[in-house]
């Protein structure tokens, strides 16, 4: 177990670095650097700008460079926020993306588990065909659509919640984000769930738990539940890595401070450091999560085991 | 199964019990996160809106725009017009109360013009003796024209007399920053806790990408007349999505309007919207240094002609913005921008004489101008050019193929030159005269994208920067820009406007045509209608 996480870990090495190099090479590649804008700079500034942030060197060197302040955990500093450093700006942003994403995976599991179960007990009857069109409906709408559809109603006629912001993660300002975040996730979650559970109630360790006349509510949660959820937690990863790239959009609409907006905006300004450091970080938090959800699965199913 | 605390404490992280206090403050929409909020290396529109707030200059403005006493109470101009004498406020401090001191000017003033800064806008500083030999590195920065003869009296001299002078020391670049605190923190200066700045409000937080916090400066030395304690900047470049933030009442001022939006704004939040003349040229640029437009006055011209001016602001970006002819916008006192000859024909004779230039400069319905016209992505520009697209088309069957580009590939293009025929451009003026304009086409300006280069354009405009006397200076700048009309290396198209929504709480706003808006010249009314 533990050789097998070893294991894991160094391989996400390799991984991390193609990952880097592609994105250094591709963020040098787009046109116009961070310090351009409508007027020209006079050439002392650009000289003097482009020597403070290395950007006369060879690109070889400033990759180097970089790599070096990298294996020191130093992200540099942003070229654009001239008053902080990419690490900062992660470690402000982070935490931010961070609870936005854990509630909406928090609730499109509870949501989404608890509406597949109910569809796939009443198979084929109305709530299951209610609960699938909903599903789909969830699945279809991009959310640069939802959200502003949500802040229009909730926001602007009802008055009931904030049209953005953050506020320090008041429980005002999540709502609406979280939804939207979650929605599709809720709709994954519950067509998965489902048919796991319809495969899982008919095989013959239900019907044995039904033969020795054990009530149906200890026979779903107690023998079914738990081999119904192994596809749900190997969709974790990915669902992960929506939530993960939903909030750039998400982050965007409502105007949290969080790594997606960081990301967006840094791309634009060309702020080639901050978004490798966000690029980075993502990639490592990606791997990291699959590494858990494979961990999850060993502890799940009694049928897997790492080595 | 029975474990909740990790449970509990997972929830509590989630939800934290936070009691927002409610109270009242001024929120501000605000366009793009600032880069900085170091006066000297700031830039941009969002950033100049917080920094005034802020500090304070020598001079600062009235609500409608007209130059007052800021930090210098008085000040004298000797007869050459090149000496300036300030004498700062007995009563004038730093926010944490220690007094604002002739030498902290020139301490700043030096720090603006030295290249180790990188100040983007040191430019500006021009005027002032030795500024542009410091910024290029020939001079150190100790030899700036500027002095102080004591403790209140501050001294400028300038390379010449510069009419505008005044007005320019209302620009973020020459405010004054805390000594202490940068030499101690370097460019972390101005993070919250360690900002000291000397204007009618200080910084309270700055979270990035969702607020800046500014609270009101007990010591500044007009605080009285403050009169909203708390100001928070947002930003949001997404104007509809500000848009709805103010119409769920989360922000009262905003920084832009949604053009797409506008009918219904104006049709529902008409008597909350504000629109004024903005001190702004929108117009189109020729590449003159490639083919078809190089050496092709009449071409250029015939292009110009054909494009109907009134149509494009009644119709397509309709939000009250003015057909500009000339090059300089209206709005500068005293000075009447130089206008085109056929700035005051019918359009159908300008369409006349637009075909016979089209087809002296050798081009036909049968063998038209086959040109890409550039534009920075935004759904407003694409209107514009589809708009002037189609004009040129049904005029003189010129075949315009649109290519919309990300901001700054658009930009490296422009300047790059290789790519660009003919690209859209704007520029707001930086202060409030002719020559903020004119010096774009100076041969030597970072923003002549177009490459124009005329000796005799360059000439007036030198003359015009040491000619003392301002009737004759405004005669020169006025030649200077009828020359370029005449050479027609851009296409003036309309004049900007700023536009706002104010919520109607919010009391003390004045238009103006630069867009200057201190809050501390603002006010909550009083509730219920007046």
């Amino acid at each position: 177990m533990l050789r097998y996480s070893l294991k894991r870990l160094l391989g996400a090495i390799p991984t991390l670095l193609v990952l880097l190099t592609l994105a250094f090479f591709m963020m040098r590649l787009a046109p116009g650097g961070p310090f351009d804008g409508e007027k020209s700079l006079p050439p002392e500034i650009q000289a003097n700008l482009d020597r403070k942030y290395h950007l006369d060197e060879p690109l070889w060197r400033q990759y180097g460079r970089y790599l070096w302040d990298l294996l020191h955990g130093d992200f540099g500093p942003s070229f654009q926020y001239r008053d902080y450093s990419v690490n900062e700006l992660i470690a402000s942003g982070f935490p931010v993306s961070l609870r936005l994403g854990s509630i909406s995976i928090l609730l499109a599991l509870l949501v989404g588990l608890a509406l597949g179960t109910l569809a796939a007990l009443r198979q084929n009857r109305p709530a299951d065909h209610r609960i699938m069109a909903l599903a789909m409906t969830g699945i279809s709408i991009p959310n640069f659509v939802l959200a502003p559809l949500l802040i229009l109603l909730f926001a602007v006629h009802l008055g009931w919640l904030p049209a953005g912001g953050w506020e320090g993660g008041r429980g005002r300002n999540l709502v609406l984000p979280v939804v939207t975040l979650a929605l599709p996730q809720i709709a994954y979650i519950a067509r998965l769930m489902r048919g796991s559970m319809i495969e899982v109630l008919r095989g013959d360790a239900i019907r044995t738990a039904r033969a020795k006349g054990l009530p149906e509510r200890t026979v779903i949660l107690r023998h079914a539940l738990k081999p119904a959820l192994l596809p749900v937690v190997s969709f974790l990863g990915p669902a992960t890595a929506a939530v993960i790239t939903g909030s750039v959009v998400v982050e965007q609409i409502f105007g949290i401070p969080g790594l997606g907006r960081h990301f967006v905006q840094g791309a634009l300004n060309r702020d080639y450091t901050l978004v490798m450091g966000v690029v980075l970080f993502y990639g490592a938090l990606v791997v990291l999560l699959n590494f858990i959800v494979d961990l999850l699965y060993a502890a799940l199913d009694p049928r897997v085991r790492y080595r | 199964m029975s474990r909740p605390l990790p449970l509990i404490l997972l929830l509590l992280y989630l939800f934290p019990a936070g009691a927002a206090v409610a109270e009242e403050a001024l929120h501000r929409g605000n366009g793009a996160e600032v880069q900085t909020l170091d006066p000297h290396r700031a830039e941009g529109v969002p950033a100049s809106n917080i920094l005034r707030d802020l500090y304070e200059g020598l001079v600062i403005e009235a609500p409608n725009g007209r130059l007052i006493p800021g930090t210098a109470d008085r000040w004298k101009i000797d007869e050459s017009g090149t000496r300036y004498r300030f004498h700062i406020r007995e009563s004038a401090r730093w926010s944490n109360g220690d007094a604002v001191t002739a030498d902290d000017f020139v301490y700043s003033l030096r720090r603006s013009v030295d290249p180790a800064t990188g100040s983007q806008y040191a430019q500006i500083l021009a005027p002032i003796l030795n500024a542009e030999a410091i910024i290029a590195g020939r001079l150190p920065p100790r030899e700036l024209g500027v002095k102080a003869l004591d403790d209140r009296t501050l001294e400028i001299d300038l390379k010449a007399p510069t009419p505008y002078f005044l007005g320019l020391l209302t620009h973020s670049t020459t405010y004054p920053v805390y000594r202490p605190n940068v030499e101690r923190y370097g460019e972390r200066f101005s993070r919250p806790g360690k900002l000291v700045s000397n204007g009618a409000y200080r910084l309270a937080e700055w979270v990035v990408q969702s607020h800046v916090k500014l609270v009101r400066n007990e010591h500044y030395w007009n605080d009285a007349a403050t009169r909203i304690d708390t100001v928070y900047y947002h930003p949001i470049e997404d104007s509809s999505t500000e848009l709805k933030r103010y119409r769920a009442g989360e922000i009262d001022i905003t920084e832009a309007i949604p053009l797409q939006q506008f009918r219904w704004i104006r049709h529902h939040l008409g008597d909350q919207l504000r629109v004024a003349p903005y001190l702004g040229t929108y117009y189109y640029g020729f590449n003159l240094t490639r083919p078809p437009f190089k050496d092709n006055l009449k071409l250029r011209r015939a292009l110009s002609l054909a494009v109907n001016r009134d149509i494009l602001v009644e119709k397509i970006t309709a939000m009250g913005e003015k057909p500009l002819y000339s090059w300089v916008p209206d709005g500068i006192p005293g000075y009447r921008p130089a206008e085109p000859d056929y700035a005051h024909w019918p359009q159908s004779k300008r369409l006349q004489e637009a075909r016979r230039l089209y087809a002296e400069a050798g081009y036909s319905r049968s063998r038209p101008l086959t040109v890409e016209l550039r534009y920075n992505t935004s759904e407003n520009h694409k209107k514009v050019a589809i708009a002037i697209a189609a004009m040129w088309k049904q005029a003189l069957g010129v075949k315009v193929r649109l290519v919309n580009e990300e901001w700054k590939v658009f930009l490296q293009n422009r300047k790059q030159k290789r790519l660009t025929q003919l690209f859209r451009a704007g520029w707001i003026g930086d202060y409030n005269d002719p020559y903020t304009f004119l010096e774009i086409l100076h041969s030597r300006h970072g923003l002549n994208d177009e490459g124009y280069r005329n000796p005799r354009y360059d000439a007036l405009l030198d003359r015009a920067a040491r000619e003392a006397d301002a009737d004759k200076r405004f005669a020169l700048l006025r030649e200077a820009e009828a020359l370029a009309l005449a050479d027609q290396p851009v296409i003036p198209l309309f004049g900007y406007v700023s536009k706002h929504l104010v919520n109607p709480r919010v009391g003390g706003w004045v238009d103006n045509v630069l867009d200057h808006h201190y809050s501390k010249d603002l006010y909550f009314r009083k509730q219920g209608r007046p």
